[in-house]
Formats: C-alpha cells, sequence, structure tokens
C-alpha cells in the first residue's frame, strides 16, 4: 500500500478524507484511528451480544408467563405475570426435585470448590517456590491432565470402581473424581510465581518458619485474588456438569441439572412454563455469582488462557 | 519473625532439629504434591489403564464372568455395529459446524472489544453470559427454539413463508440446531481468550504497519492473527477435544434419550457410549467405544492444528 497522501495526524475524519479503497472503513493513519471502534464495529457487537443473551431472556419471558402463552405466534416477548407463582409450582410440585437438586449439587460444587482450591494451593505453590527432585516431570503431568479428558476417558472403569465400592448413589463418587484439576495447579502456581517475591520466602527461612509455616503465612494471604477466581471458575464448572452425576447419583440424589433434566422429559410437550422455571431456578446461583464477581471471572479466564 | 539469625540451630547440634529441617527442604515439598498425584493415580491412571483391560474382554451386567475376547469389541464396533461409525461421522460434522463459525465469530468479537470503548469490563461480561449457562438449560431452550410447532425459528421462517421445518428428522437440520448450541455457549468465552492474546501484541508493530499504510483489514490478517496463532491453536485444540465428546446437547435436543433421533442422525459417540454402558450394561464394549473415541479425538485434534497452521501460513 502506498496510497497514505497525508500525514496521519491530520486525517481526524476518516470516512471522508483521503484516496482509498471504499471498503476501508476507518483511516490506516494512526494507532489510535485503529483502536477507535467504526460504526459497524459497534452494530456488530451489539448485534451477537443481542443473540447471546436473547434465549435467556426469552426463558425469563415464558417463565412468568402461562404455559399456553408459550405455544402463541408472535410469540410473547415481554415477561408477565406469573413468575412468583411458577416459582412456587416448580419448587413444590411432587414430581420436580428441584430443591433436592439445589441441596445437592450446592454439597457437591462446595465441597469440590474447597478441595480444588485446597489441593492448587499447596501444589502450585511447591511447583512455583520449592526445589525438588521429580518437579518438572511431575509439572509436565499435570499439563498434560489439562489436555486429557480423564472423566470421559476413563469414564467406565471409573463407574465400575464406583459399583465394586458400593458408592453409587452416594456424594463421594460425584465429588472425588473432579478433585484431579491439573488447571487449578497451573493457576495456582502462576498466581504463586507472580505475586510471592522470593525474598520473603528466603527471610521467613532465614528466621527458621517451616515450608508449612511459609505457606499458611505468606503464600495463602497472597493468593487470595487467585483463589477467588480459581474458585469461581470450579464452581461454575461444576455446577454445571451433567454426565459423571447423571452416571453415578440414581433419581433419588439429583443434582440440579438432573433434576431439570428429569422435569423437562416429564412436563416438556404439557407443561412448558414450568420447565422454563425450573431451568431459570438452576441457573439463579451462578448468576448471582457472575453479577458480584464478574471481573473476577473475566479475568480468570482471559489470564488463565494468556499463559499457556 | 524480626532478628532471628541468631537463633537458627548452630552447626554443634546435629540433632533432632537439623533432621527436621532437612526433612522440611527435602520432603515436605513431596507432601504438597501428594494430595493431586494420589487422586490423579486413583481415578485417572488407573481407570485408564483398566479401560485397556476392560476393553478386552467380553463383560456386561448378563454376563458378569469377564472372557477374554480379544479385539473382538472393537472389530464389533468398527465392523458391525453400524451406530458407531455413523455417530462418529455425526459428531464430526456437528463438531464443524459449531467450531468453524464459532472461531470467526469470536475473532471479530474479540477484534472489536481490542477497540478503545467505555464500560470495557461490562461488554465482556455480555459477550460472556452464555457460558454461566448450564449445558442442560442451553439444551432445554433451544430444543424449544427449533422446535416444529411452536419453535421460534421456525415461526421467524415462516415469515418469510417457508413451511414449518422439523429440524429433528433430518440429518442436517438436527447438527445445525445442536451446533447452535455449542456455538452460542462458547462463542463469547473464545472470543475472550482471543482478546486476552490480542492484548499482548505490542502496539508498535501496528503504529509500524499504519506508516507503511496498512489498512485496518490488512493489519487484522498480517499482524493480529499471526501473533496469537498459538492462542488460535490452543483454543482449537480444546474445540476439538470438547466437540469430539459433545454429548449433553444433543441428548436434551432428543428430549434427553441417548438414541439421536429415530435413525441416530444426531447421535454422538459419547451417546453410543453412554447407551451401551448404561442401558445395555455392557461394560466391555463400552470400554472399547471409550478408546475408540480417544483415538478419534488425537486424530480431529492433530488435524485440526495441521489445517489452522496451515491456514495462517497463506494469508
Amino acid at each position: 500500500m502506498s496510497t497514505v497522501l497525508k500525514p496521519p495526524a491530520q486525517q481526524n475524519d476518516s470516512e471522508s478524507t483521503g484516496p482509498r479503497r471504499p471498503s476501508n472503513r476507518s483511516s490506516g493513519g494512526s494507532s489510535a484511528k485503529i483502536l477507535q471502534p467504526t460504526v459497524m464495529t459497534r452494530i456488530g457487537l451489539v448485534g451477537v451480544i443481542v443473540l447471546s443473551i436473547f434465549p435467556l431472556y426469552w426463558m425469563i419471558v415464558i417463565a412468568s408467563r402461562t404455559t399456553s402463552d408459550a405455544a402463541k405466534f408472535p410469540p410473547a416477548l415481554l415477561p408477565g405475570g406469573n413468575l412468583g407463582a411458577n416459582i412456587e409450582r416448580a419448587l413444590n410440585d411432587p414430581a420436580s426435585r428441584l430443591i433436592d437438586g439445589l441441596v445437592n449439587s450446592i454439597i457437591i460444587t462446595g465441597t469440590v470448590t474447597v478441595s480444588v482450591v485446597l489441593i492448587s494451593t499447596l501444589a502450585g505453590f511447591a511447583f512455583a517456590k520449592l526445589r525438588f527432585r521429580g518437579a518438572r516431570l511431575m509439572m509436565g503431568i499435570v499439563l498434560a491432565t489439562m489436555m486429557v479428558p480423564l472423566q470421559h476417558l476413563g469414564l467406565v472403569p471409573l463407574y465400575l470402581i464406583m459399583v465394586e465400592l458400593e458408592w453409587l448413589d452416594t456424594y463421594q463418587a460425584a465429588i472425588l473424581p473432579f478433585l484431579v484439576n491439573g488447571f487449578g495447579i497451573f493457576l495456582m502456581r502462576q498466581y504463586t510465581l507472580q505475586s510471592v517475591p522470593d525474598e520473603l520466602i528466603e527471610a521467613a527461612r532465614v528466621d527458621g518458619a517451616s515450608t508449612l509455616r511459609i505457606w499458611w503465612q505468606i503464600v495463602l494471604p497472597a493468593l487470595r485474588p487467585g483463589m477467588v477466581v480459581l474458585g469461581l471458575l470450579t464452581f461454575m464448572l461444576n455446577w454445571n456438569e451433567f454426565l459423571w452425576p447423571f452416571l453415578v447419583l440414581g433419581t433419588e440424589t439429583p443434582t440440579i441439572q438432573m433434576a431439570i433434566r428429569q422435569i423437562s422429559i416429564g412436563l416438556y410437550t404439557t407443561d412448558l412454563s414450568m420447565v422454563f422455571t425450573g431451568t431459570l431456578i438452576s441457573i439463579i446461583p451462578i448468576a448471582i455469582l457472575f453479577v458480584i464477581f464478574g471481573r473476577q471471572i473475566v479475568s480468570g479466564i482471559m489470564e488463565g488462557s494468556t499463559k499457556q | 519473625m524480626t532478628t532471628a539469625l541468631a537463633q537458627r540451630p548452630a552447626p554443634s547440634r546435629p540433632g533432632w532439629r537439623e533432621r527436621l529441617h532437612k526433612f522440611d527442604i527435602k520432603g515436605v515439598p513431596y507432601f504438597l504434591v501428594a494430595p493431586f498425584f494420589l487422586l490423579f493415580a486413583a481415578f485417572g491412571l488407573f481407570p485408564m489403564g483398566y479401560t485397556v483391560y476392560a476393553s478386552l474382554h467380553e463383560w456386561s451386567t448378563r454376563s458378569p464372568e469377564k472372557t477374554f475376547v480379544g479385539l473382538d469389541n472393537y472389530q464389533f464396533l468398527l465392523f458391525e455395529y453400524d451406530r458407531f461409525l455413523n455417530s462418529v461421522v455425526n459428531t464430526l460434522g456437528m463438531f464443524v459446524l459449531a467450531t468453524v463459525p464459532q472461531l470467526i465469530v469470536a475473532l471479530l468479537v474479540a477484534n472489536a472489544l481490542n477497540k478503545r470503548m467505555r464500560a470495557r469490563l461490562t461488554w465482556r461480561m455480555l459477550v460472556l453470559v452464555p457460558i454461566v449457562t448450564s449445558v442442560v438449560a442451553v439444551g432445554v431452550i433451544f430444543a424449544r427454539l427449533w422446535g416444529q410447532e411452536y419453535g421460534m425459528i421456525n415461526g421467524f421462517l415462516g415469515v418469510f413463508g417457508v413451511e414449518n421445518i422439523d429440524w429433528r428428522a433430518s440429518r442436517f437440520g438436527s447438527w445445525l440446531a445442536v451446533s447452535s448450541m455449542v456455538d452460542w455457549r462458547w462463542m463469547g468465552y473464545n472470543a475472550l481468550i482471543l482478546l486476552a492474546a490480542m492484548q499482548t501484541i505490542p502496539k508498535q508493530l501496528y503504529e509500524a504497519a499504519a506508516l507503511d499504510g496498512a489498512s485496518p483489514r490488512q493489519q487484522f490478517w498480517q499482524i493480529t492473527i499471526p501473533q496469537i496463532k498459538p492462542v488460535i491453536i490452543f483454543i482449537t485444540f480444546m474445540s476439538s477435544v470438547g466437540g469430539m465428546m459433545l454429548f449433553v446437547e444433543p441428548m436434551m435436543f432428543d428430549s434427553g434419550r441417548f438414541g439421536g433421533g429415530t435413525d441416530g442422525q444426531f447421535q454422538t459417540t459419547s451417546m453410543v457410549l453412554i447407551d451401551l454402558l448404561r442401558t445395555h450394561g455392557n461394560y466391555g464394549m463400552s470400554s472399547a467405544a471409550g478408546w475408540l473415541l480417544f483415538i478419534v479425538i488425537l486424530a480431529v485434534a492433530g488435524t485440526s492444528y495441521l489445517i489452522v497452521n496451515r491456514l495462517q501460513g497463506n494469508k
């Protein structure tokens, strides 16, 4: 390209100046210009976001209306006044196990989250700051587990192990396999490298502090923001997990996701607003976390990726 | 912990404190990483090895005595049980439909989010909303959107005079519907990862290109894309692994069943595996299916790696 005739600083009104092809929507002049969103960019982005949110919005619309409204065309696009009644119905219906599902999911997901964060901070600290033989090889194994979907590859024997141990329908069957979380260790190792200076650890050692004490008094406080991020990501991932709990837990111990599947099989054709209300209820805990901790979730996803 | 230098154990006392200290330095690290590796051995490594063993045996709820049958299970799946290869084709088809448009849109969205704008966190959170929704919820909602009678998509097409389409009946129609769930749920997540990568590109590269007269489009193709190539490869790899294990979306699209429609037109390999395990109680066969699926995943991940590598070389 050799069509830049004017110095970039003068091209304040990029749309009309300069002899350039019509396909160039914004100025090629300065980097400030490049980073300026064009109208097309904004419209496109808003369009994508509307599409991203519409299905959830529509779920709320149906959940707040009667089932007969759901079958109308043109479709209802504004929420109705039945949300409270629908929620009550969904929670109390004898066929629905929503409350059981919520309780079970909170127990399972909560235990997994706390354990993963604990295991990951311990191991992440060791890999980041301690020297021991085999550390590199071990870290390699950790990274490999991030790539291979263990819970799915070993699904059948894992299931058989649970049968042998007579653990079907128990919490530990749903919890234990998900404590193997290479990503957590990787993330906490990164956070430890970033936020715990070597000098601090050296100084503590000189003062005679043991390794565990260093972990407790120096590393843990410094890692708190990282622990929040890891905890949130782990909670979200496990709250939404379906397949493994579905295999090892029976219909008597449903997680919230299993409860939704059950309702939707039973009532899909007859009572859509109740199915959608149940679905809405299943999302609420995560939605609350997302609203409160949005910043941490966004940064966790973005930071976890660039460091690979 | 102030002036403790003097309190260090003196070398003249090589007693238990010395040994404790040595253990603290040499031994404790292993204890810190032990929980992960014990769990990994029990719930990762052991089951994987055991899958090999189980896959070589005839073993099911009906014949609980394990009989060694060599590769019979694999042979049956590959050459006699039509549903297996059918499911591999379905999974591949839905993977392509779900990944290609998603990556393109994610790239554009990431590029847009990389511009200077106000309320950046809000934009990012809005893009991320779908991934917060559980797969089961997505399945429930989208199954309705793609419904034949009251589905909104048919309603929309009806405005243009298109007859109601039974999306579940045809192969391509069902693939499209199932892929739309994956697209919708993962696009924003991948866009944020791409955005993170874009932000690490030095600004000077763009300034230099701008001075040379490169248009924004040229800059996007010749600076942005090559610079974030490793992350694009990473995303493609993870999408292949996730996409080839597709299970919940097609299951919810078929009202929670594992058959994938009347003729298995959208039955994925994971659904075949779960069907063998749960409905038929056939442990040996489902183990073999698990390994075959793993090999397919490796092949697909490797192939998409090669393709992405090539594509960018040409641009």
